[in-house]
C-alpha cells in the first residue's frame, strides 16, 4: 500500500502540520509501511458484521440542562499564548 | 532496605498505628527520588513544597481521627492527568507550558482520599508508546537494568514504583499502557473495565480505547488504590453508571474451582520461549491450588494490532486537532499567518511518533478511505469482542503473557514503528473489547522480569484481583526489587 508524496501533502495539510519537503520521502516511506501492515484486516471477511465504536454499546448518559458551575473564563484562559479583553489573538485573518 | 515498609497497605497500617507520620514517609521518598531518579528519569514534575504542605494536612487528620484508608500515603502520578496549578505536559513540548486551570476527577478523588501527590511521572508522549522513549522529557531507564526500556506509555509510574521511589502511581491504558510496563518493570498494573475510572481530565488519546487504572507491588494495593480511583462521574459521557464496590473484598477468596482459559493464540512464535517457560510455571502454581486450565480459541487476536492501530490513530487525530496554537500549548514564533500559526505550532510541538499517528489517523479518516480502513477495523473490533465473549462464556479468567519478550535495549525499535506496534500484540485486543485485565510479575528471564496477563469478563475486577492476591499469597516475585532499590543514600 504505497502512498505518494502527493497523497503526504495532502494528509499534511488535512492534519495541520507543516512536514519540510526533504523530509516527505521519509514520511511517505514510514505510512506506507504502516499502512501496509493495516491491511492485514482484508484478510477477514467482515461482510455485513455491524461496526462497533463503543465497546460496552451504552449510549452516553444525559443530565439536566442545568447550570453547575460558574463561568471560569479567565481561569480557562490563564493557560493561552496571547489573550486581550477575554478574545483569542490570532494573526489577522481578514486584510 | 529501608525500615518503611514497601507496600501503599503496610503504610496506610503504619500511617494508622502513628508509627511513622505522612511527612516523614513522603520525606523518605523525596529524598529517594533527589538520590536515584537523575538516572532513571521517572519523574518530570517532584512537588516537593506541595506533597511536603499535603502530608502535614494528612498527619492532621490521622491525629484527630478523621483519616480514611489511604490518608497519608504517597503516590506517583502519570503527567496524563490534569492537576490544578501543577504542570500537566502528557510527555510533550506541546504541553511543556500547560498548567493545569482545572484537576482531574482522578486527582480529585486521590485528593479527597488525602494521598500525597509525590510528582508526576515521564510517559510516551501522548501516550503513544511501549518504550517511553518518545517522550520530550528524554527515556526512562528500567531500574533492573540500565539502558533497558521501561516499556510504555506508562514507563515512568513502573519504574518509580520498581525503583521504590513512590509505593504505587497511577497509569492509564489505551492499548496496554499500564500492563505492558508494568510487566517489563516487575510489578502490578491493572486496567479496568472501560468506563471504571473517569477520563475527565485525562489528557485524551483515543477516546474509546483510554482508561486509567492503578501501578503497585502487589495485587492488594492494586485493589486499595482502585477503590479510590473507581467509580462514577458525571462529567465523563462514557463513564458507567454503576454503584461503587470494594475491589479488595474478594481477595483472601480462595480459587479452587476457578476455570482458566487458554488462549492458544498468545503462545505463538512471536512469543520468547523464557517468557513462555516462566508463565508456564504460574500457570501450574494455580493448578496446584485446584484451578483448571482449557485451552479457548480467540480467532482474531491476530489482526488486534492492526484494528488496534487504525482506530486508535484515527481518535488520536481527531482529539489532538485541538492543539491549534491558539487556546492553550506550545505555539510558533512570528507566525505569517493563522495557516502558519496551525501547521508550525503543530509541527514544533509534537514529535515523531504522534506526527506519524495523526497522519495515519488522518488518512484512515479521510474521504475515500474511511470504509477500507476505520469501518473495517471496527468490524473486526466486533469480531475481537464476540470472541472474548465466547470464551467467558466457559471460562472465568483467560490467562497468557503480558508482553512477548522482557525489556529491550533503548533505541533498539525505535526506528521501527511496526516492531514496536507488536510489543503489544497480547494487550490490544483487551482494549478494544473494552475488558480488565491486570499484569503480575512471575519471574525472570536473564534477570529481567517477566509478567503474566490475567484477563477478566466486563466488571470482574475484583476476581482478577483475587486471582492475582492468591498467587501473591504463595510466591514471592512481586517483593522482588531491583538491586538499586537496596542500598539507601
Amino acid at each position: 500500500m504505497a502512498i505518494s508524496d502527493d497523497e503526504v501533502r495532502a494528509i499534511a495539510r488535512l492534519a495541520r502540520i507543516s512536514i519540510e519537503e526533504q523530509d516527505i520521502i521519509v514520511v511517505s516511506a514510514e505510512l506506507s509501511q504502516i499502512l501496509e501492515f493495516v491491511r492485514q484486516m482484508d484478510a477477514v471477511d467482515t461482510t455485513n458484521v455491524e461496526p462497533l465504536a463503543h465497546p460496552l454499546e451504552t449510549d452516553a448518559h444525559h443530565r439536566e440542562d442545568k447550570v453547575l458551575e460558574s463561568n471560569l473564563r479567565d481561569t480557562y484562559q490563564s493557560c493561552a499564548p496571547q489573550v486581550q479583553d477575554a478574545l483569542y489573538l490570532v494573526p489577522k485573518v481578514i486584510e | 532496605m529501608s525500615s518503611y515498609p514497601e507496600t501503599v497497605a503496610g503504610i496506610a497500617t503504619a500511617l494508622a498505628k502513628g508509627e511513622f507520620s505522612s511527612v516523614e514517609i513522603t520525606r523518605y521518598f523525596l529524598d529517594q527520588i533527589a538520590a536515584k531518579d537523575p538516572r532513571l528519569n521517572s519523574y518530570i514534575t517532584v512537588c516537593e513544597e506541595y506533597a511536603l504542605a499535603q502530608a502535614t494536612a494528612a498527619d492532621s487528620l490521622l491525629a484527630t481521627g478523621r483519616a480514611g484508608p489511604l490518608t497519608g500515603v504517597p503516590y506517583a502520578h502519570k503527567d496524563i492527568f490534569c492537576t490544578k496549578g501543577i504542570k500537566t505536559s502528557c510527555g510533550s513540548r506541546m504541553l511543556d507550558n500547560f498548567v493545569a486551570p482545572y484537576s482531574a476527577t482522578v486527582s480529585d478523588r486521590l485528593d479527597a482520599a488525602s494521598m500525597v501527590l509525590l510528582g508526576k511521572t515521564n510517559m510516551d508522549e501522548f501516550a503513544m508508546g511501549s518504550s517511553n522513549e518518545t517522550s520530550y522529557f528524554g527515556p526512562v531507564t528500567n531500574p533492573w537494568r540500565e539502558g533497558t526500556v521501561p516499556g510504555g506509555s506508562s514507563g515512568g509510574s513502573a519504574a518509580a514504583v520498581a525503583a521504590r521511589l513512590a509505593p504505587c502511581a497511577t497509569g492509564t491504558d489505551t492499548g496496554g499502557s499500564i500492563r505492558q510496563p508494568a510487566s517489563l518493570c516487575g510489578i502490578c498494573g491493572l486496567k479496568p473495565t472501560y468506563g471504571r475510572v473517569s477520563r475527565f481530565g485525562m489528557v485524551a488519546f483515543a477516546s474509546s480505547l483510554d482508561q486509567g487504572g492503578p501501578m503497585a507491588t502487589t495485587a492488594q494495593d492494586l485493589a486499595l488504590i482502585l477503590n479510590v480511583m473507581a467509580g462514577f462521574d458525571e462529567r465523563d459521557s462514557t463513564s458507567i453508571e454503576r454503584p461503587d464496590e470494594d475491589y479488595a473484598r474478594a481477595l483472601e477468596t480462595p480459587i479452587s474451582g476457578l476455570k482458566i482459559g487458554i488462549p492458544k493464540q498468545f503462545f505463538n512464535s512471536e512469543l520468547d520461549a523464557d517468557v513462555s517457560a516462566q508463565i508456564d510455571i504460574a500457570r501450574a502454581e494455580l493448578e496446584t491450588m485446584s484451578a483448571t486450565c482449557i485451552e479457548i480459541d480467540l480467532t482474531n487476536m491476530d489482526l488486534s494490532i492492526p484494528a488496534y492501530y487504525v482506530i486508535s490513530s484515527a481518535e488520536c487525530s481527531s482529539n489532538l486537532s485541538r492543539y491549534d496554537g491558539v487556546r492553550f500549548g506550545h505555539r510558533c514564533e512570528d507566525p505569517s499567518d493563522l495557516e502558519d500559526l496551525y501547521c508550525r505550532s503543530r509541527r514544533e510541538g509534537f514529535g515523531p511518533e504522534t506526527q506519524r499517528r495523526i497522519l495515519v489517523g488522518t488518512y484512515a479518516l479521510s474521504s475515500g478511505y474511511y470504509d477500507a480502513y476505520y469501518q473495517k477495523a471496527q468490524q473486526i473490533r466486533r469480531l475481537i469482542r464476540e470472541d472474548f465473549q465466547h470464551a467467558f462464556a466457559d471460562i472465568d479468567v483467560i490467562l497468557g503473557p503480558t508482553s512477548p519478550s522482557t525489556a529491550f535495549n533503548i533505541g533498539q525499535k525505535l526506528n521501527d514503528p511496526v516492531a514496536m506496534y507488536l510489543s503489544d500484540i497480547y494487550t490490544t485486543a483487551v482494549n478494544l473489547a473494552g475488558l480488565p485485565a491486570v499484569s503480575i510479575p512471575v519471574g525472570f528471564s536473564d534477570n529481567l522480569p517477566v509478567g503474566m496477563q490475567l484477563i477478566g469478563n466486563y466488571f470482574e475486577e475484583a476476581k482478577l484481583l483475587q486471582v492475582a492476591h492468591q498467587y501473591q499469597n504463595v510466591t514471592d516475585w512481586h517483593r522482588r526489587s531491583p538491586p538499586t532499590t537496596h542500598s539507601v543514600t
